[in-house]
């Protein structure tokens, strides 16, 4: 990076051609050995390690809107691995580990920016199932610690010690946490999969799904039919509706999450600041804005529009947490549609077809997992259906057995 | 402000109600299969169009029965339940005859896959 930093300095001509990431859109092939449904964050990440670690070029990524709008460009950017069970942790941890190393990989800047996640606990409930996720992460080798409250307000200075009336007891620090850029590593991974041969067909909608014999062999669009060896659906809210053109129904229901930022102001927030009980978490970006998000909407929905109840409750939660933002304005304000499973972990692996995998159930934590679901993903892919350890508790038929992967305590409302 | 409107207490802001869940039909909880079981406990109707829902007004506590759809978020029609339950769910034996399960509507009722 320093070298070709300098040699841009010293560059007499602006080197345009060195700016141009994605190539032009081209016409669809009438084959690919690998058709990704979606996208996003996720689809580009698979894209991209199925051509890197295993030399699998032959790939359309196909997406009906752009690279990077749906839930890549909606989440709220934090990236932390302090889950509850083991299972969940070992996998949020080995994303963890690959976002760190991201930009440098990239050559591209996603802004990462590690400063801590904590959350705040305001229960002796709380504290004992704080302890537990500690204890849990310290395990798995994850930075993560109970500090009493003196730590949390010499940690957050601004923060309001008692927000609504509820005394902070004590905090979960978790040094891990960090937040990065969203869009940038959809465009990082577009990129670094575009130069290896994946082809992105923007604007290409999916409108059905051919199955013989219980297996893919192409996928309809509407710019035309293209047969595939295989397809990854990676369509995050519409994840039940595309399983449902493939033949087979998930056990996920699509809640709008609704969040908003702020205008930019000074720096003042250093770590990512959630309370378990206001349902609210408060952030600042690299470029000053504060992010606020919370729970999820009280009842499904497939549409991204906002209400005036779930905004005022946030903000009415952020003002008790930080009652200096009340003299802020708001900039945007913005849902998506996440696709919620009851155990609130994802659905990743194999389907009932064949050569169908899912990459679904990312419901409010999918970012997050962007890279180590890549990863695992390729591998299952380029393997032809062998199921990484790593994945493997976060199956479809763990729901047929009864065998939950249950991190919703980990979840709700601390994203 | 969005208006749900109560069989029994009329035009209400939509922040006095709890989502209940989606109707659906249980299956005989002493000789169905886990997998049965579990189809009916995780599976919901989620393709894109009117769902038939549990609603309840949570000040006075009434439960009732909404036709939304999904999407456009509109409410079509809400009832009292005992439109479609006659009478009260027996536990103690198991699932009674055909006629006494309720009219689920047909695009609420869950479509079984080989999940």
């Amino acid at each position: 990076m320093p070298f070709s930093l300098l040699k841009f300095g010293l560059n007499k001509d602006y080197p345009f051609e060195q700016i141009a990431d994605l190539p032009p859109p081209g016409a669809l092939k009438g084959r690919y050995d690998v058709v990704i449904i979606g996208g996003g964050g996720h689809g580009m990440a698979t894209a991209y390690y199925l051509a890197k670690h295993h030399g699998v070029t032959n790939i359309a990524v196909l997406e009906k809107a752009y690279l990077g709008g749906g839930n890549t460009a909606r989440n709220t950017a934090v990236i932390r691995s302090n889950y509850l069970t083991p299972e969940g942790v070992r996998f949020y941890s080995e994303s963890v580990k690959l976002f760190e190393r991201l930009s440098n990989e990239f050559d591209f800047n996603i802004m990462y920016s590690q400063r801590g996640q904590l959350t705040l606990a305001h229960t002796d409930a709380t504290v004992r199932a704080f302890r537990q996720r500690a204890e849990v992460n310290k395990h798995f080798g994850g930075r993560t610690e109970l500090i009493d409250s003196q730590a949390v307000a010499e940690l957050v200075p601004t923060l309001n010690m008692s927000p609504a009336g509820l005394p902070v007891l004590a905090g979960l620090w978790h040094r891990d946490g960090a937040t990065a850029r969203h869009d940038a590593v959809a465009w990082g991974y577009a990129k670094g999969a575009t130069q290896r041969g994946v082809e992105l067909h923007q604007l290409t909608e999916v409108t059905g799904i051919d199955v013989e014999a219980g297996r893919v062999t192409g996928v309809q669009t509407n710019r035309g039919r293209v047969s595939c060896g295989c397809v990854v659906q990676a369509v995050a809210g519409h994840s039940a509706e595309l399983s449902r053109m493939a033949g087979f129904p998930l056990p996920i229901v699509p809640y709008p999450l609704q969040a908003m930022v702020t205008q930019p102001v000074k720096p003042f927030l250093d770590p990512l600041v959630s309370s378990s009980a206001l349902h609210c978490y408060v952030q600042q970006t690299s470029r000053g804005e504060i992010v606020l998000g919370g729970g999820s909407d009280p009842y499904p929905l497939y549409g991204t529009r906002s209400t005036l109840e779930l905004k005022e409750s946030l903000i009415a939660s952020a003002i008790d947490m930080f009652p200096f933002l009340s003299e802020m304005r708001l900039l945007r304000q913005w849902a998506g549609i996440t696709d919620m499973t009851s155990d609130y972990s994802p659905i990743m692996g194999l389907s009932p077809i064949d050569n169908y995998y899912l990459d679904a159930g990312w419901g409010t934590w999918g970012f997050k997992a962007t890279p180590i679901c890549g990863v695992t993903m390729a591998e299952l892919i380029a393997s032809g259906g062998r199921v990484p350890d790593l994945i493997a508790p976060f199956s479809l038929d763990r729901f047929d057995a009864f065998r939950q992967v249950n991190e919703m305590g980990a979840t709700a409302a601390s994203h | 402000m969005k208006i749900l409107i109560c069989p029994l207490n009329g035009p209400r802001n939509i922040a006095e109600f709890t989502y209940g869940g989606q109707v659906k039909v249980m299956p005989d909880p002493k000789g169905s299969t886990d997998r049965e079981w579990a189809q009916y406990v995780f599976y919901e109707d989620s393709h894109i169009g009117v769902v038939q829902e549990w609603w309840m007004h949570t000040a006075s506590s009434y439960w009732f029965i909404a036709e939304r759809h999904n999407q456009t978020d509109e409410v079509l029609r809400t009832y009292d339940p005992a439109e479609l339950f006659d009478k009260a769910v027996d536990r103690s034996v198991a699932h009674a005859s055909k006629e006494s399960e309720p009219k689920v509507h047909a695009d609420a009722q869950h479509k079984d896959g080989n999940a």
